[in-house]
C-alpha cells in the first residue's frame, strides 16, 4: 500500500521522511518538491509520475505526502492522511512545522505504529495515547511486561477504543448535539440548497464497560410501525402531507447517518437502535444529514446597487428567524467588495461593521443577535477607476454564527441508557447547538 | 578525551557535525547518547549522509530505553543496506527482543527485522517470526502477519519453505479481529504480487471468519477485508445475498473509505442477486454517498470521481440529489470541475430548470476554465434532455449578450454542437455572426465558420463573412484553414453564383501557398470533387451529405472498460478512469528488476570489498543502486509529465499541464476509440471526410495520445484538437522524460 510518508513545510523542506518500503526512495522529496510545491499549476491533490503516485494534503502551514507505487485505495490514503493531521493535533494541539519539528521524533514513533508495511494498523488516538506519549506526560507503563500486555490487548481488542479497568466516582455522560447548517440561496431569494451536517459529540465519564443505548426523534424509528419500505433509510414514497404532520409531530428524518465505530452497525441497520459501548472520554458518536424541514435561523434581504462604475450601495437586512428566548453569539457577515474598492462607509443599526480590504470584504460583526430581532446595515463602496473594466464576479455574501439550544434540523436527543452490570446510576447532560456550515448568499 | 585520540589516529575529521554527533554516541552519559541518536535522525531526514556514524549508533542498540530502541531501529531501517555486514551484530539484539517479556517490544523487533532488507538479517528471521506467529499476545501475532509479507517481497522461496503461507491462512481463523484483518492484508498482498502462490483462496469457511471480524476490526482493517470480498467470486446466489447483507450495514461507517469499500462490493455483488434485491440495496446506498459529498475535499473528489464511475453503470441512483452537488464559492478547482459533470449526468427534464439557472450563474465567475466548463455542460445539457435545449439556447444567447470574450467564445463553439443535433435554431445565427470580430481562439472561429457554411443557404452575407476570412487565410490556424476550405465550397455548391471567385481564391490559397499537408490535400480533394463535371451530383452527395445527428456530448468510457473500473473503485484506477496498467505496472516491475540486479552486483561488490561498497554507498546516498546508470533507470521510471507539456502543448487549456487530466474529461477523450465510436464521431464536425466518420475512431486504439490525435486530425476535424490537447497523463513519453531528467539534473 503506502510506500512512505513525507512531511514538507512550505517552502518545500522535507521535515518528515519516512519509507515503509525499498522503493521508497529520497530522490522522491526532491520529485515532490520540484513538480507540486514549486509548481504553481498544480491543482489536482493526486500526481501520478511514472508509477509514482503522490497524493497529498494541506494543513496549516505544512504538506502531507503519501507515496505509493501501485494501485492503491485512493479514499484510504486521504483518509489517513487526515486521521495522522487529528493525530497531531491531539497530540500537539496544533499540527504545523513549528510542532513537527519540535515533536519529529514522536512523529517517527508514532508512524511506525500507526502503519507497518504501508498498512495502516490501530489510529485510535486513545489507544496510542497510552504507551506513545510526548515529553510532557511521560509514563512509564510501556516498559512494564504487565502494563503493556494489557495495553496491546487492548490495542488489538474487539473493542480497541476502550480500556476495561476505568473507574469513576461520578458517572457522567455528556451529549453534544452541533449542527453545521448549509444554506445557498440565490439572488432571487430562492433556496437552492439547505441541509444540516450534523454530529453528535460525546464525552462520556463512565465506569467499567458500560452499554450505551441512545435514542433520537428519527421519523423511521418513532413510527418504525408504519414504514412502509422495508428498512430503506427513506421507508418509500412519502406524501408532503404526512411529512409536514410528522415534522409538527417533532420527528426529523435523517437522509443519512454515520457511526463512531463503537457503534454495532448491524443492529442499526436491523431496528434503528443505536447501542454502543463508548470510548472513555471525548469522542464523535455519529454524523448525520437532514435535508427536509431545514430551519434557517437568519434569513437575509441584501439589496446592492451597482452605480455607474464608481460606486456600489449596499442594504444588507438579516432577521432571525429562531425563537426570542434564544440569541446567537459572535454573528459574522462578510460582504463582498469589488477589488478595486478605494473606500467605504458603513452605518449599521447593531454591532460594528469594518472594511477588511486584505479580504475585498465589509465585515459586520454582531455579537449577539437575539432571537426575531432584525437588523440592517447600509454601506456604500467608493471604486476606483480602472482602465481595465472587468465585470464583478460578485460573490456570495457568508454568514457565520453559533446559537446555542437550538437545532436547525429539529434533532432531539430522546434518551442515554446506560446499562453496566454494576448497576450505577449515572448522569447525562444534552446541549444543543447550531453553527453555520457554508451559509452563503448570493446577491 | 583519550577516546577521541584514538579516533584521531583513524583520521576521521575532527570538527563538523558528524564528529559531534559521534562524539555523542560513545559519550558515557545515557542522556548525551539518547540526544545525538536524535539529532541523527533529524540529520538523516534533512537528507544529510550519516551512515558512517553506522557502527557507533548501533552500539546503542542494547537499551531499556523504548524510545530510544526504536530510534536506532529507524536508523538501522534506513541504513542497513550500507553496512549489510555489520547488520549481523544487531541481529543478536533482535533475536532477544523478539521473547522479550514485553509484547511491545517482541512487535518492535519482528516489525523492524522485516524492514532490514539485509540477507543475513533474513536468515536469522525464520525462528524468530515463527515463535511469534503463535505469540499469546494478539498485537505480536497481528504484527507477525505483516512481516510475513515482508520477508516474502525479500525471499520468497523461504516464505513457502517454512510454511508460512499455511500459518497465515490458518490464522485467518484467529479469535483476534485485528490478526484476523492483518493475516488478509498480507495474503492478499502476497497473492497478488504472486499469483501462482494461490495464498488468498476464499472458501466458505474463511468467507464466515471474515465476515465475522468485519464487524470488529478497526477501519482499516475493514476497508481491507472489504476489498477481498469485492474480488471474491461467490459460488451461488445465496451467497452473494449474504455478503451484502452483511456488508452494507458499513454503509453508515464514519470512515469515507470504508464506505466506498462498502459501497464496492455491494455494487458488485448486486448483480448476482434478484433484481428487487439489488434496487433497495442501490436506494440504500445513495445516501452514503451522498454524505462523501461534504468529506474533506481530497476525499470529496476521490468520492466524486467514483460516483462518475457508479452513475455511468447507474444512471438513476443520484436523480434527486441535484442539489448536494451545486458548487460552492470556494471549493477547490478539481472538485467543481468534477461536480460539473456530475450534475450534467443526472440532468433530467424535472431538474433541469434548476441546473440551468446554476450553469448560468457559474458562467459568470470569473474563473475562467471553471466558466468555459460550465457553458460547455450547458450545452451538454441542451443534446441530453431535447425538451430543455430551447432554454439552453435561450441561455446560451443570454451568455453572448455579456460580451465577455472568453464566454462568447465558448459558446460559440457549444451552439455548434446543438446545431448538430437540433437544426432548428437558424434564427440566431445573425447574433451569433455579430460577434465575428472577437473570435481569436481557432476552436470558436471554426465552430462559427462552420455553421455559416452549413446553414450558407439562409445567410444573406456568407459569402462577405467567408470572404473576410478567405482575406486572412493564411495567417488562420490550420484547424481554421479546414473549416474555412469546406464552408466555401458548400458556400459554392448551395449559391454557385456567389462564390465562384471565392472557391477559386481559396483552393488557390490552401494548394499553392499553404505548407501544412493536411490542409492541401483536403483542398485538393475538393478541387477535383469540383472538376468532376461527369456527374455534376456527385460532389453534392458528398459534400452536403445528411449528417448522422449526435447522441450525446457527454463523455462515457466504453462499456468493457467501465466494467474493469468498476471492479477498481475507490482506487488509484477509478480517479484516472485508466486500467491501472497504464498508470503502474510494467515501469513498475521493470525498474524493480533494475533495482535487484543493482542489489545483487552490489552484494557481491560487498563480498569482495566491503570498504569499496561502503564508500559507494556513501556516496550515492540511499539505496545502493550502481551510480549513474542506475539513477538514470529509475528516473526514466518516473516519468515526468507535469512540467513540460504546458509548453509543448499550448492548447492545454493555460497550461495546466499535465495535470489538468486528472480533473476533467480528457483523460477519457483518449480512450473511447477502443469500442464506441459514438462520442468521438459526435465531435466531429462532418464535412466531406466526415462520411468516413465511422472509420474515423475505429483506428487501433493507441495509448500514445499524439499519435491517434495526429492521425485522427484529419479524419475528425475538431475533436482531433482536442485530442492532442490532451496531454497524455502517464504514458511513457521517452523525449519528453529525457527532457524532464535534463532539467532535473
Amino acid at each position: 500500500m503506502l510506500s512512505g510518508i513525507l512531511i514538507f513545510n512550505q517552502k518545500g523542506e522535507n521535515l518528515i521522511f519516512r519509507a515503509f518500503r525499498s522503493d521508497c526512495r529520497p530522490r522522491l522529496a526532491d520529485i515532490f518538491r520540484i513538480q507540486v510545491i514549486s509548481n504553481p499549476q498544480v491543482r489536482s491533490p493526486i500526481l501520478t509520475l511514472g508509477s509514482t503516485t503522490f497524493s497529498h494534503v494541506k494543513h496549516e502551514n505544512i504538506y502531507l505526502v503519501a507515496v505509493t507505487k501501485s494501485n492503491a485505495n485512493a479514499a484510504l490514503v486521504f483518509e489517513f492522511l487526515y486521521r495522522l493531521i487529528m493525530l497531531g493535533k491531539s497530540y500537539f494541539g496544533k499540527f504545523d512545522e513549528e510542532a513537527v519539528k519540535n515533536n519529529f521524533v514522536l512523529i517517527y514513533e508514532l508512524l511506525d505504529e500507526i502503519l507497518d508495511f504501508g498498512y495502516p494498523q490501530n489510529t485510535e488516538t486513545d489507544t496510542l495515547k497510552m504507551y506513545i506519549t510526548t515529553e510532557g506526560v511521560k509514563s512509564a507503563i510501556a516498559n512494564s511486561p504487565t502494563d503493556s500486555s494489557r495495553i496491546t490487548q487492548q490495542a488489538t481488542g474487539a473493542q480497541s477504543w476502550r480500556r476495561s479497568d476505568i473507574k469513576y466516582r461520578k458517572n457522567e455522560a455528556f451529549v453534544d448535539v452541533i449542527e453545521d447548517v448549509n444554506l445557498l440561496m440565490s439572488a432571487t431569494g430562492t433556496v437552492l440548497r439547505a441541509d444540516v451536517n450534523g454530529q453528535i459529540v460525546m464525552r462520556a465519564y463512565l465506569t467499567g464497560t458500560p452499554e450505551c443505548k441512545f435514542g433520537l426523534n428519527d421519523r423511521l424509528l418513532l413510527d418504525n410501525s408504519d414504514a412502509s419500505g422495508g428498512n430503506g433509510m427513506r421507508g418509500g414514497g412519502t406524501s408532503g402531507a404526512s411529512k409536514t404532520t410528522r415534522a409538527a409531530a417533532g420527528s426529523v428524518t435523517l437522509e443519512d447517518c454515520q457511526f463512531h465505530q463503537c457503534v454495532k452497525l448491524g443492529r442499526f441497520d436491523a431496528d434503528r437502535i443505536i447501542s454502543f459501548v463508548p470510548p472513555d472520554g471525548e469522542f464523535e458518536l455519529m454524523r448525520y444529514r437532514a435535508t427536509e424541514n431545514v430551519n434557517l435561523p437568519f434569513k437575509v434581504h441584501p439589496i446592492v446597487r451597482e452605480i455607474g462604475t464608481t460606486k456600489v450601495e449596499y442594504s444588507i437586512a438579516i432577521k432571525a428567524n429562531y425563537g426570542s428566548k434564544l440569541f446567537a453569539s459572535n454573528v459574522i457577515v462578510r460582504i463582498p467588495t469589488p477589488l478595486n474598492t478605494a473606500k467605504t462607509t458603513e452605518r449599521a443599526s447593531q454591532g460594528r461593521a469594518k472594511y477588511e480590504p486584505e479580504h475585498n470584504n465589509i465585515v459586520w460583526k454582531i455579537p449577539r443577535f437575539s432571537g426575531q430581532s432584525e437588523y440592517v446595515l447600509n454601506a456604500e463602496a467608493t471604486l476606483t477607476s480602472m482602465t481595465h473594466q472587468k465585470a464583478w464576479s460578485r460573490p456570495p455574501i457568508n454568514l457565520s454564527f453559533s446559537i446555542l439550544m437550538f437545532t436547525s434540523s429539529g434533532l432531539l436527543v430522546r434518551y442515554l441508557k446506560v446499562f453496566e452490570k454494576n448497576n450505577y446510576s449515572s448522569v447525562k447532560w444534552v446541549r444543543y447547538m447550531t453553527r453555520a456550515g457554508s451559509y452563503e448568499i448570493r446577491f | 578525551m583519550a577516546m577521541n585520540k584514538i579516533r584521531g589516529a583513524f583520521a576521521v575529521p575532527r570538527k563538523g557535525e558528524t564528529f559531534e554527533l559521534r562524539a555523542g554516541l560513545v559519550s558515557q552519559y545515557a542522556y548525551e547518547r539518547k540526544e545525538s541518536i536524535q539529532k541523527t535522525i533529524m540529520a538523516m531526514t534533512l537528507g544529510k549522509d550519516v551512515s558512517a556514524l553506522f557502527p557507533d549508533v548501533l552500539k546503542n542498540i542494547a537499551t531499556g530505553d523504548l524510545e530510544q530502541k526504536k530510534l536506532v531501529y529507524l536508523y538501522l531501517m534506513n541504513y542497513a543496506k550500507s553496512h549489510p555486514d555489520l547488520c549481523i551484530l544487531a541481529v543478536n539484539t533482535f533475536v532477544q527482543d523478539s521473547e522479550d517479556p514485553n509484547p511491545l517490544i517482541r512487535a518492535l523487533a519482528i516489525r523492524t527485522m522485516g524492514c532490514i532488507r539485509v540477507e543475513k538479517m533474513v536468515d536469522y528471521m525464520e525462528e524468530p517470526l515463527r515463535k511469534t506467529l503463535r505469540d499469546e499476545s494478539p498485537y505480536v501475532r497481528k504484527t507477525a502477519a505483516i512481516c510475513v509479507a515482508k520477508l516474502f517481497d525479500l525471499n520468497p522461496a523461504m516464505c513457502l519453505e517454512n510454511g508460512f503461507l499455511e500459518m497465515l491462512q490458518e490464522m485467518i481463523g484467529d479469535p483476534n479481529p485485528m490478526v484476523v484483518a492483518n493475516s488478509v492484508t498480507a495474503l492478499s498482498e502476497i497473492s497478488h504480487t504472486a499469483p501462482e502462490t494461490q495464498a488468498l483462496q476464499v472458501t466458505p469457511n474463511t468467507l464466515r471468519k471474515m465476515l465475522m471480524a468485519l464487524n470488529e476490526c478497526t477501519e482499516w482493517g475493514r476497508v481491507t477485508i472489504l476489498s477481498t470480498l469485492a474480488e471474491y467470486r461467490t459460488a451461488d446466489v445465496k451467497e452473494s445475498e449474504h455478503i451484502c447483507e452483511r456488508v452494507a450495514p458499513q454503509f453508515q461507517h464514519a470512515n469515507p473509505s470504508v464506505v466506498l469499500a462498502a459501497v464496492k462490493v455491494v455494487f458488485l455483488h448486486m448483480k448476482f442477486v434478484g433484481p428487487e434485491l439489488a434496487k433497495t440495496y442501490l436506494k440504500k446506498m445513495a445516501p452514503p454517498l451522498v454524505t462523501l459529498v461534504s468529506s474533506a475535499p481530497e476525499v470529496q473528489y476521490v468520492a466524486l470521481r467514483n460516483i462518475d464511475l457508479l452513475l455511468q453503470k447507474q444512471p438513476d441512483i443520484l436523480n434527486k440529489e441535484l442539489r448536494v452537488f451545486f458548487c460552492k464559492y470556494n471549493d477547490p478547482q478539481y472538485v467543481k470541475f468534477q461536480k460539473l459533470e456530475i450534475m450534467v449526468r443526472i440532468a433530467n427534464d424535472r431538474n433541469v430548470d434548476q441546473l440551468l439557472a446554476e450553469l448560468k450563474e457559474y458562467a459568470l465567475e470569473v474563473d475562467m476554465d471553471f466558466v468555459r466548463r460550465a457553458v460547455k455542460a450547458i450545452g451538454q445539457v441542451a443534446i441530453k434532455i431535447e425538451s430543455a435545449s430551447e432554454k439552453c439556447v435561450n441561455t446560451l444567447l443570454d451568455l453572448i449578450n455579456t460580451k465577455v470574450n472568453y464566454v462568447v467564445q465558448e459558446a460559440i463553439v457549444v451552439i455548434k454542437d446543438i446545431f448538430r443535433k437540433y437544426p432548428g435554431y437558424e434564427g440566431i445565427i445573425p447574433t451569433l455572426c455579430q460577434c465575428i470580430d472577437e473570435l481569436d481562439e481557432p476552436n470558436a472561429r471554426a465552430a462559427l465558420i462552420w455553421i455559416v457554411g452549413e446553414y450558407a443557404e439562409k445567410i444573406s452575407n456568407a459569402g462577405d463573412i467567408l470572404g473576410s476570412f478567405v482575406d486572412g487565410f493564411n495567417e488562420e490556424f490550420s484547424q481554421t484553414q479546414l473549416q474555412i476550405l469546406t464552408a466555401v465550397v458548400k458556400l459554392f455548391l448551395k449559391r454557385p453564383e456567389k462564390a465562384q471567385g471565392l472557391v477559386q481564391r481559396v483552393l488557390q490559397a490552401a494548394t499553392a501557398e499553404n505548407d501544412n499537408p493536411d490542409v492541401r490535400d483536403r483542398a485538393y480533394i475538393y478541387w477535383r470533387l469540383l472538376s468532376n463535371t461527369s456527374d455534376s451530383n456527385a460532389t453534392k452527395n458528398i459534400v452536403l451529405s445528411d449528417k448522422p445527428p449526435i447522441v450525446t456530448t457527454i463523455s462515457s468510457l466504453p462499456p468493457a472498460l467501465l466494467d474493469q473500473l468498476l471492479q477498481e473503485l475507490s482506487t488509484l484506477s477509478s480517479i484516472y478512469h485508466k486500467p491501472s496498467e497504464q498508470f503502474v505496472g510494467q515501469g513498475r516491475f521493470g525498474a524493480d528488476a533494475v533495482q535487484r540486479a543493482a542489489i545483487e552486483e552490489q552484494l557481491q561488490n560487498a563480498r569482495e570489498n566491503p570498504l569499496a561498497a561502503a564508500a559507494a554507498a556513501a556516496v550515492s546516498g540511499d539505496t545502493p543502486s550502481a551510480p549513474a546508470q542506475n539513477n538514470i533507470e529509475s528516473l526514466l521510471d518516473i516519468d515526468f509529465d507535469g512540467g513540460a507539456p504546458a509548453s509543448a502543448h499550448p492548447e492545454a487549456s493555460g497550461g495546466m499541464s499535465g495535470l489538468e487530466g486528472l480533473a476533467g474529461t480528457p483523460v477519457r477523450m483518449q480512450s473511447p476509440a477502443v469500442g464506441s465510436p459514438a462520442p468521438q464521431a459526435s465531435n466531429n464536425l462532418d464535412d466531406l471526410l466526415g462520411v468516413f466518420g465511422d472509420s474515423g475512431p475505429a483506428q487501433p486504439s493507441s495509448s500514445d495520445a499524439n499519435g491517434s490525435g495526429a492521425a485522427g486530425d484529419l479524419m475528425n476535424g475538431f475533436s482531433g484538437l482536442d485530442l492532442s490537447s490532451n496531454a497524455p497523463l502517464a504514458d511513457s513519453q521517452p523525449k519528453k522524460s529525457n527532457q524532464d531528467i535534463m532539467d532535473l539534473f
